[in-house]
């Protein structure tokens, strides 16, 4: 029980004063992913027949590494962003709220880091 | 976790049947949700069979109706009866919206009137609304200012400045937006929801207010501002037709223009 006013609960702890970064870089991310994404569907279409070599070949010239760098990054900040506000959205209670965001962010920069090294792989690595 | 079920002393039953006088030609039926919370049983959903030619043609005058002719245990809240004073805001018909202001002939079949949503009940169609309130009183909805009062006269407002309020000053905080939002459902303990934030850009709108960046300051948090994800139930069942959403929008853009 708590004798606490109902004004002193709605203060709590106060304001935390931040979320306007967080709700630009969702903005901002899904304005990157409208052409990125277009331009992946496209390549996925241009590569669909392509042998390894020419896959291969495709991503050594640095525009298409560096846009399929960029779809990455747009891509997986934006799902960590979605996924923190369904976290914070659903899950109630400190132990677990705690534990899924840091395995939500651990987890897309794992995934994030896998396909960044995957594509410099592609491009840099020796054929 | 979100709770997507009621617990098993919320689950609503099935209730008595009221039925109309014989004789009566213009019968409509009334399903209202009941609870009395100096019983242990569970809520359930009374039905009362209403002469529509004996009562007026407002959704409130059949539920005026029904405590004054069938039975006096039902427990509502009322006052103007002409939509603005936020009383009788209750879910009719599976909409949030006033009670004195919806047309009993606007609803097809059964009209179905339970409490606002997610808000806990008092008794029937009455929900607390101690929190509601006490958000509304955080976001302190009053005129701040520093320099003094001009002492001959009222602080003045130029036309247009005046015309920022239209859309805002409407609001009766009847609170049948914020019940109809689901980030409000799960997380009202935080989240402001669209009728106190609507109330907060009211006073972000007034020219005479010096407190724009104190009143910015303290609404720029995950959960008091940011919970709202543009679902729009909140404009959608405006009694007033208002446009909390826009209003919402419009905070978000003015902490974006101050970063800028």
């Amino acid at each position: 029980m708590s004798l606490r006013s109902p004004l002193g609960r709605v203060r709590g702890l106060g304001s935390a004063k931040s979320g306007l970064s967080h709700w630009r870089w969702q903005r901002i991310t899904a304005l990157a992913l409208i052409p990125l994404g277009l331009w992946f569907v496209y390549i996925l279409l241009e590569l669909m027949n392509a042998d390894h070599a020419q896959v291969v070949a495709f991503f050594r010239s640095p525009c298409p590494a560096a846009l399929a760098i960029g779809l990455v990054v747009a891509l997986f900040y934006h799902m960590k962003l979605g996924l923190q506000v369904v976290v914070e959205d659903y899950v109630h209670g400190h132990v677990a709220q705690v534990a899924l965001q840091v395995a939500l962010r651990l987890g897309t920069a794992l995934g994030a880091l896998l396909a960044l090294v995957s594509i410099l792989k592609l491009s840099l690595g020796s054929a | 976790m979100a709770e997507f079920s009621l617990p098993k002393n919320s689950q609503v039953q099935a209730g008595k049947t009221f039925p109309a006088p014989a004789g009566a030609k213009r019968v409509k039926k009334f399903q209202l949700y009941r609870w009395d919370p100096d019983t242990d049983a569970n809520p359930r959903v009374d039905t009362y069979e209403i002469d529509l030619d004996k009562c007026g043609p407002m959704v409130l005058d059949a539920i005026i109706y029904i405590k004054n002719e069938i039975d006096p245990t039902i427990a509502f809240r009322r006052s103007c009866r002409e939509g603005v004073c936020g009383s009788c805001a209750m879910n009719i018909d599976g909409t949030n919206t006033l009670a004195c202001t919806k047309a009993t002939s606007a609803i097809a079949g059964d009209v179905k009137i339970y409490p606002l949503p997610h808000m806990a009940v008092q008794k029937d169609l009455v929900p607390d609304m101690t929190h509601f309130f006490a958000q509304y009183a955080s976001i302190e909805p009053w005129l701040q200012t520093e320099s003094a009062p001009p002492p001959d006269k009222e602080r003045l407002q130029s036309k247009e400045e005046r015309d920022k309020l239209d859309g805002l000053y409407e609001c009766i905080l009847c609170a049948c937006c914020s019940t109809s939002c689901p980030s409000y459902w799960w997380n009202s303990d935080r989240y402001l929801g669209p009728a106190i934030l609507l109330q907060a850009r009211r006073w972000l709108a007034d020219s005479r207010d010096e407190a724009t960046g104190e009143r910015l300051d303290a609404l720029e948090d995950p959960f008091r501002l940011y919970r709202c994800h543009t679902i729009m139930n909140c404009t959608n069942t405006c009694p007033k037709g208002l446009n909390p959403a826009q209003a919402i929008a419009e905070i978000k853009k003015m902490l974006l223009e101050r970063s800028l």
